[in-house]
């Protein structure tokens, strides 16, 4: 059990929450979060943030019954956590960029914290949040609104491209990152998928994602992926 | 009544253990198939010997990708899942998962899906066919076959034989020829009658019944105006399908002298008590698993606990009362 340090609002709908207590996990990892008792019946993962001596962070977007429950949340409040589970970000070196759309950036603070000098891209559908916090990291920060963030990222200036926002945008990068391979770059791109758990730890399928090598978990062999390894169906 | 001890000694002597076909289970905690993979992955978390048993991920003969699209959605109270039997096939279970089960302290059993009478009757022999050849060098890694015509998630086999008796009693035959491993067959509350079938099973020498597996359900996203889920319907788990797992239970108890293996919701001690009340000799738990990382460990717990406070000493003082 954790406690509740701090919960704030960012913008519409969106919420910083702080979490006490000694948490680790890498770049790109998740916890299964859980304030409430049996019902819902689904803890709801959330990537890291950042962590820090006060505690670990997430960054959330209300969207259904348990992140309403936890905007509910006040400081003192309990909260279990479990984790850090799945597969992150690897540890790279050389020209980095991080791509994020809209609560999408939840897990890239941690990587430009951990990857000093990497190129950051930030995207909001309205308005922007946490953008100071990746500016103090980052060698170059480019904040869009309203746009396509993407746009403004040329893949083939970069070793690695990390990227974690909605579905069409990861499947937009995936393209961007075939056509810069395709041109000459030896860029690598990693998306951090955002589906639907259950179990958190690779047992129940329920978040299952296709591979070209086959089916792969999002919880345990992910939430991040080679793009080249990922099959869109949609 | 033993009043004077403390808890730590009356502990030591409850009596937990139940026994179907012959295979021991040591308490009557069973972890549900498709919410335990094969349990490596709860083994992270606490000593899975621990339980009374583990069914794992259902297989069938062929690798199966599973379902697209969406494959769990919230309810109130529960849950819906559309996976659709992703499972790496017989053969890559033999092969590669059989070798930790071995290892296992635990009563171990196969989940046997198929897509057609044929996959279901060669995958029970080729289970058969690999436990023979363990046995040979003494070894063993699987106690019990659950043959599952109820998963309503597939379009093929699967539940297509779990709802008219006459289609499922030559399916239970041919599997009962196919094997001499204890056989439970799966039920599907969608059943027409699901004591006719359970009673079917018996007369074609099924060892034990499990039941319920998911109840179909369905979730509409308004929005999008189309159903969540590709495959349209949806498998409902959790709490709120314990009331009428319980019953069905009882309904089967009533009809069948073999052991039921109980299931539906459960996520308490008490609930376990309900199901052993009821006249399930074991029970399954399966949605609690994601509500409770170490649920196993805990319930084991609680169940105990719930005894000594009830004085209950054997679970079969309680087992079929109702």
């Amino acid at each position: 059990m954790g406690t509740v340090i701090s919960n704030e609002r960012l913008a519409d709908n969106v919420y910083h929450l702080r979490v006490g207590g000694e948490y680790g996990g890498e770049m790109g990892q998740f916890y299964m979060l859980r304030a409430w008792g049996a019902y819902p019946v689904l803890s709801r993962p959330l990537s890291i943030h950042q962590v820090s001596d006060e505690g670990i962070d997430f960054l959330y977007h209300v969207v259904g019954e348990g992140t309403e429950l936890f905007s509910q949340l006040t400081p003192g409040n309990s909260i279990n956590l479990e984790g850090p589970f799945g597969s992150g970000f690897p540890a790279v070196t050389g020209r980095v960029a991080l791509v994020g759309g809209g609560i999408g950036i939840a897990p890239l603070l941690y990587c430009a914290r951990e990857l000093p000098g990497s190129d950051v891209y930030l995207g909001f559908s309205r308005e922007p949040y946490r953008t100071e916090e990746f500016r103090s990291h980052a060698a170059r920060l480019t904040v869009d609104v309203g746009g396509l963030v993407l746009d403004n990222v040329d893949f083939a200036e970069y070793d690695h491209v990390f990227v974690c926002g909605p579905h069409p945008m990861l499947k937009a990068a995936q393209l961007k990152g075939i056509a810069a391979v395709t041109a000459g770059s030896t860029v690598n791109v990693y998306l951090s998928l955002e589906n639907r758990m259950a179990c958190g730890i690779g047992a129940c399928l329920v978040c299952s994602v296709s591979c070209k090598d086959g089916q792969r978990k999002a919880c345990a062999d992910g939430p991040v992926f080679l793009a080249e390894e990922v099959v869109f169906h949609d | 009544m033993i009043r004077n001890e403390d808890s730590s000694s009356l502990n030591t002597q409850l009596d937990l253990r139940a026994n179907i076909a012959g295979v021991a289970f040591k308490n009557p905690i069973v972890m549900a198939s498709g919410t335990f993979g094969f349990g490596k992955e709860y083994a992270k978390y606490y000593d899975i010997n621990e339980l009374g048993g583990i069914s794992g991920k259902g297989l069938t003969l062929q690798p199966k990708a599973g379902n697209q699209g969406t494959r769990v959605y919230e309810t109130a109270s529960g849950m819906l899942n559309s996976v659709g039997l992703e499972n790496p096939g017989i053969p890559s279970f033999l092969e590669k998962e059989c070798a930790y089960w071995e290892t296992l302290d635990t009563a171990r059993i196969v989940n046997l899906g198929g897509n057609t009478f044929e996959d279901y009757v060669t995958g029970a022999e080729l289970i058969q066919q690999d436990a023979d050849r363990r046995s040979d060098s003494g070894r063993k890694a699987v106690d019990m076959i659950e043959l599952n015509i109820s998963c309503p998630n597939v379009k093929e086999g699967g539940i297509a034989f779990g709802i008219r008796t006459c289609d499922a009693r030559e399916l239970v035959r041919a599997v009962r020829r196919a094997t001499s491993l204890p056989l439970s067959v799966k039920l599907s509350p969608n059943a027409e009658d699901v004591a006719d079938m359970a009673l079917m099973c018996q007369e074609e020498g099924a060892d034990a019944v499990s039941l319920i597996n998911t109840i179909s359900g369905m979730k509409i996203d308004v929005r999008r105006r189309r159903s969540v889920f590709n495959n349209l319907y949806a498998g409902l788990s959790g709490p709120a399908i314990k009331p009428i797992a319980l019953r069905m239970v009882h309904q089967v108890a009533k009809r069948v002298e073999i052991p039921i293996i109980g299931m539906g919701g459960i996520s308490s001690a008490t609930d376990i008590i309900e199901f052993i009340m009821a006249g399930a000799t074991v029970v399954q738990v399966g949605t609690y698993n994601f509500m409770n990382l170490r649920a196993g460990e805990d319930l084991l717990r609680d169940l105990r606990q719930f005894m000594i406070e009830e004085n209950i000493y054997s679970l079969d003082e309680i087992r079929g009362i109702l």
